[in-house]
């Protein structure tokens, strides 16, 4: 076992597929940490954590903070609606007031696309995307094919359909990066209001028909329409948007072979996915979430590795 | 930088064989007893030595496991070269039991006090007990000793004591003491 290739995790662009490798093979041990009857390690003792939270989160900030609490590191939390940042500080002076606390690493997750990578550029610790915008969310996409990993034995050469808002998802092109960089095949499905114009450059198919796009894949992941980063009508009615990209029962049902349906959360019921859907055996989402946190903490402890020690 | 050779297959054998007979003269039925193999190398051993009970004693269920420590030790960024896991394979209950810890090598202790840490994550086990191939006595830097011994060696701190894990029959078990 090696170390990362990188100082910080900005994004799934970044990494190689040996990091790839290794980060899932570091989780493979955390993942049996957590299943264990005490479910910590003392590794992380001597490090400080900050969660930044420039935006709303539940999932990922819940998620990488049991992740460093596993790991026996002191968490601090910060949520922009309390903070300074209200009152006109900018993000380098929020974040270098924290880190004159001592604090050694910063996970962030904030509105604007490349937050984290000028974060990593300026201050001296470091740094853990957990969300950027439209940009990056390298943890969701590592846990996301670490699933498929583990319920398919590989990721190579598997097809894998994202379906739905790609054009506000970060959760999509980290996917689409960490995917490829394994050898999966991708494609991107969706009303084309909601594609990216320039996406096929990234070497993915597109797709406007949904069953079509099902009958193709191994593994279906149906993204959530983000409303709230939508200015203007993408399409005419939410009715409609169900209609021809919402999956239920009977269109799983129909199809020729039984795929995996995943859900990077929140889930709405009755959009993008029907409850029997998300409640099915073919949906691994609550298995994602598991993941989520050995992934979290498998990042957190090979960044922490190159962390040095003051004597 | 010299080499010598501290222990052959077949005293290995002879060793084996002690450990195993000492094993089951405090344990008798193993009915409350497991064993634990310390990753990586521990396990070669603890697997050699489960074997050799079963054998000897008949018994079909006597427990073995393995032990990664390797998030409970006390280096961690200590250590120029990244620290690699291996796997821990615990499928009973540790509560209660006695516990043998198996490793190949004792040296200063640490990674046997690493493990004490790391198996309290399985439960509260009645009794540890430590079992080493090769015990490098005056080299312990914490206040850890065997209960079961292979063969106790005097090595300084610039030499290594390597034991050989390996499929040819001649080379298993091959203990060398390595002057760098």
């Amino acid at each position: 076992m090696g170390s990362l290739s990188v100082n910080h995790l900005v994004g799934i662009k970044e990494l190689s597929k040996d990091d790839i490798e290794l980060i899932f093979q570091t989780a493979d041990n955390f993942k049996s940490v957590i299943n264990r009857p005490i479910k910590k390690v003392p590794s992380l003792r001597d490090i400080t954590i900050a969660n930044l939270f420039f935006e709303n989160s539940t999932r990922t900030r819940l998620s990488f903070e049991l992740a460093e609490k596993r790991l026996s590191a002191d968490v601090i939390n910060f949520s922009a609606a309390s903070s300074s940042v209200k009152k006109g500080e900018t993000l380098i002076d929020t974040v270098n007031n924290i880190l004159a606390m001592k604090v050694d690493m910063v996970v962030m997750r904030h509105p604007n696309p490349g937050a984290a990578k000028f974060l990593s550029e300026n201050v001296d610790s470091r740094i853990v995307n957990a969300g950027d915008g439209a940009h990056e969310h390298p943890t969701q996409a590592l846990l996301d094919s670490y699933s498929i990993r583990e319920k398919l034995g590989s990721v190579k050469g598997k097809k894998i359909v994202i379906v739905g808002d790609i054009v506000h998802s970060r959760v999509a092109l980290s996917n689409i990066f960490c995917l490829q960089k394994q050898g999966a095949e991708v494609m991107v499905c969706g009303p084309a209001t909601l594609i990216p114009k320039y996406i096929k450059e990234l070497g993915v198919k597109v797709e406007h028909d949904l069953r079509k796009a099902l009958e193709w894949c191994d593994v279906a992941n149906m993204l959530r329409i983000q409303l709230e980063r939508m200015d203007v009508k993408y399409f005419p009615s939410i009715r409609e948007y169900t209609m021809l990209y919402g999956l239920d029962k009977p269109l799983l049902d129909s199809l020729s072979k039984k795929i995996i349906v995943m859900h990077p959360g929140p889930i709405n019921r009755g959009v993008e996915i029907t409850s029997d859907v998300a409640d099915s055996d073919q949906a691994i989402i609550l298995d994602q979430v598991e993941n989520g946190v050995a992934i979290r903490m498998a990042v957190i402890y090979l960044l922490a590795q190159t962390i040095k020690r003051v004597e | 930088m010299g080499e010598k050779i501290l222990f052959n297959h077949k005293e290995l054998d002879l060793s084996v064989n002690r450990l195993c007979w000492q094993l089951i003269e405090n344990h008798c039925d193993f009915e409350n007893t497991v064993l634990i193999g310390m990753q990586p190398r521990g396990y070669f051993l603890a697997q050699k030595i489960h074997a050799r009970l079963l054998a000897l004693t008949g018994i079909q269920d006597i427990s073995l496991g393995s032990l990664d420590i390797t998030f409970f030790r006390d280096d961690f960024r200590r250590r120029e070269e990244p620290l690699a896991a291996n796997q821990t394979n615990i499928n009973f209950l540790v509560e209660g039991k006695k516990v043998v810890f198996i490793d190949d090598v004792l040296y200063t202790g640490r990674s046997i006090r690493a493990g004490m840490d790391a198996i309290n994550s399985f439960g509260r086990p009645q009794q540890i007990e430590l079992l080493v191939l090769i015990d490098r006595r005056f080299s312990r830097e914490l206040p850890i000793e065997p209960n079961y011994v292979g063969k106790t060696v005097d090595a300084i701190d610039t030499e290594k004591v390597l034991v050989e894990w390996s499929d040819d029959e001649n080379r298993n078990g091959l203990v060398r003491l390595i002057r760098e």
